[in-house]
């Protein structure tokens, strides 16, 4: 097996509010391998955009490992540090707010380049932007070079913030609901295109969402990760864990959203939760964080036990749920899903 | 089909900006029957919510109804056109007869004020005796699935998103109107609590048979809970019908666009489509079909005239302004037999 890209170990993060300390991921293990499409889902709150940012290196873990290719950040020369940053990025979710309204999108696309010094004149540094704009299909790039970030459309601007990305090239991209805020009729049209730079440059993507039905295309070859409350509760191969999900959190999931299509939709039978009610992270209960939710929930196992990612028979995923784990909840198929 | 409380006639609507008059809404008509949920899905900047914005007469300052007629239909059967009430008409017409729910709950709530104080100015602005009003809302918390005491006397910040969203449905229903307009009611809030909302909406609308005029980007939500559709594209109507027609029988390509446009859960892996190009600019629209310029299908006489809204051949309620309607439906079978 090659060496991951990132690798978390048993990583925990808090942060403090108001003199309270909020732990917002617990017991995280996950690891992205070269080239890899890594989903993760989950509603707000539950730690994907901490766990995206501590990936790249943005945050760091309040206690376990993050090991980058092997090795700690920290076993990095000053040198090497540097090269690491430039390798994993992030795309953030909100293209109005991540672009300088005061740069022309050429000067946008220069500085990493400049300063970086990955460009030697002028010249190339003109050819690398038009280059770059043309890589994400911004196209005639003369049309776009001059242009502020408020004449671009919301898409637009997602195009400019990855070739911003690409200008570094790197290895692992963090999309962070990249797409959440751009209409639903040019989100395909981003998403091929993240699918087309990651095989021409071979790079892997964590992209990071809400909305299950995108996560199952943007990742159908690849894996899907589910969080809830900062812990990950189920991850393995897309097909598996939409087709035939093992959480009940996830089987909930599912069941709840609906679906473009009136037939399918209005045919669904949502699980009945035990409470509509998403704990604080202040308050998470002991044992599974799911339990008081969850209709198969087992007394004295899953209010005292905290369970672990693991492997489950009859099931291709890991999954953090002793029931299932156990044998006792059977594997479900949505005779809707996975056809 | 039931009778119709809202009858919607050539309405337009533009905005003045300062490279001239923008037409958000061009000569949109419908027709809003008793009990029925209509749901408007377009992509941003199509105009759905500046027609909502409109009929409720609460356009920014910007904002202008340019012609068009709004025939509301009492309980008591008189007939009154809405954009010519005047003000305090207007203003008791709002709430009794027509509420809204906005996208993003805490927007939408004073607050500074307690849920109950928002409750008894509702009553005192429609004349509803205080205790009455308790009681009504009361009742409503409950059919939301709310802890009615706790939440009657809770400030905003003390509920979570999902509960301030049912909050707002259960105050709009406060005066028994017969239409409630709902703006992405589910859009900044999470699967499980999206289904809460909804549940709670199909439920209410079962037991108090208002009718919905419902505007989304999310054709899954539309595919959920509407009875009928309308696609809007650039101020216009471009296609109406009811849902399964929308669904499995589209005859705009824009509809279809939309559709193969969208992923499903429950369809193993797929092929899907982003429709090419940007909206047109509604300063200076296209001349014939608005979406010719993005259209897969689009032939010379698109480009000059612009096609009416007309039924289709096989169902008369259901309309559609695309002269290639027919390659359109069956391109769209290609697709469903993949």
């Amino acid at each position: 097996m090659t060496t991951p890209l990132v690798e978390l170990r048993g990583v925990y993060r808090t942060f403090v509010k108001d003199r309270q300390t909020i732990p917002v991921l617990q017991d995280v293990n996950l690891s992205v391998q070269p080239n890899e499409i890594l989903c993760l889902v989950g509603e707000s709150g539950c730690g994907k955009t901490t766990t995206g940012k501590i990936i790249v290196g943005l945050l760091e873990a309040s206690a376990g490992e993050v090991l980058i290719q092997g090795k700690p950040r920290s076993a990095y020369r000053r040198a090497e540090q540097a090269q690491l940053r430039r390798d994993y990025q992030i795309v953030h979710q909100d293209p109005f707010a991540s672009l300088n309204p005061a740069h022309t999108i050429e000067q946008i696309l220069s500085f990493p380049l400049l300063r970086h010094k990955l460009v030697k004149s002028r010249a190339e540094l003109r050819r690398r932007i038009w280059e770059l704009l043309t890589m994400v299909d911004l196209t005639p790039p003369g049309d776009i070079v001059n242009k502020y970030p408020h004449q671009l459309s919301g898409g637009q601007r997602q195009r400019v913030s990855i070739a911003r990305t690409l200008t570094v090239q790197p290895r692992l991209i963090v999309a962070d609901e990249a797409v959440s805020m751009v209409d639903v009729s040019i989100r395909i049209g981003i998403l091929k295109m993240l699918h087309r730079l990651r095989d021409e440059f071979g790079m892997a993507i964590v992209f990071i969402t809400h909305d299950l039905a995108l996560a199952k295309y943007f990742a159908w070859r690849g894996r899907i990760g589910v969080m809830y409350l900062g812990r990950v509760v189920e991850l393995g191969p897309t097909p598996h864990v939409i087709g035939q999900p093992a959480h009940p959190y996830t089987r909930a999931l599912l069941q709840a959203v609906p679906e473009a299509d009136p037939d399918v939709t209005r045919r669904k039978q949502p699980m009945r939760l035990r409470s509509d009610d998403i704990p604080r992270l202040t308050a998470i209960p002991p044992g599974c964080a799911f339990h008081p939710r969850c209709p198969f929930y087992v007394g004295r196992v899953c209010d005292v036990h905290v369970p672990h990612l693991d492997v489950a028979e009859g099931f291709a995923q890991q999954v953090a749920c002793i029931p299932v784990q156990q044998g006792q909840l059977r594997p479900y198929i949505d005779e809707q899903a996975g056809g | 089909m039931s009778e119709v409380i809202l009858s919607v006639r050539n309405l337009s609507v533009s905005y003045l900006a300062r490279r001239g008059r923008v037409r958000a809404v061009s000569n949109v008509s419908f027709e809003l029957h008793a009990g029925e949920t209509l749901a408007f899905i377009g992509e941003s900047g199509c105009g759905k919510s500046t027609l909502n914005l409109a009929l409720i007469r609460t356009l920014p300052k910007t904002g202008q109804i340019d012609s068009g007629t709004m025939i509301y239909t009492r309980r008591d059967g008189q007939q009154i056109d809405v954009l010519k009430l005047n003000k305090q008409e207007h203003r008791r017409w709002l709430w009794s007869e027509c509420s809204m729910v906005f996208q993003g709950a805490l927007n939408s709530l004073n607050p500074v004020i307690r849920i109950s104080d928002m409750i008894y100015d509702t009553a005192a602005a429609h004349g509803i005796p205080r205790e009455d009003a308790r009681k009504q809302a009361l009742d409503l918390l409950e059919k939301v699935r709310l802890d009615p005491q706790r939440v009657f006397n809770s400030y905003p910040h003390e509920l979570s998103g999902g509960m301030r969203q049912r909050v707002l449905l259960a105050i709009s229903l406060l005066l028994r109107p017969q239409i409630v307009i709902m703006d992405e009611p589910t859009t900044a809030v999470d699967i499980l609590t999206q289904r809460s909302i909804l549940d709670v909406l199909k439920e209410l609308r079962r037991e108090l048979n208002f009718s919905v005029l419902f505007i989304s980007h999310d054709l899954a939500v539309a595919a959920e809970i509407a009875d009928r559709i309308a696609t809007m594209y650039a101020g216009e109507i471009v296609e109406i019908g009811p849902v399964e027609e929308i669904f499995y029988r589209p005859r705009h390509a824009y509809t279809l666009a939309l559709l193969d446009a969208a992923p499903r859960l429950s369809a193993g892996a797929e092929e899907l489509h982003s429709i090419p190009g940007s909206p047109p600019d509604l300063i200076m629209p296209p001349p014939g079909c608005k979406f010719h310029e993005r259209c897969a299908f689009a032939v010379a006489s698109c480009h000059t005239t612009p096609p009416p809204l007309r039924p289709t051949h096989d169902a008369a309620c259901h309309l559609v302004a695309c002269t290639e309607s027919e390659r359109v439906l069956a391109a769209q079978r290609k697709i469903m037999r993949q």
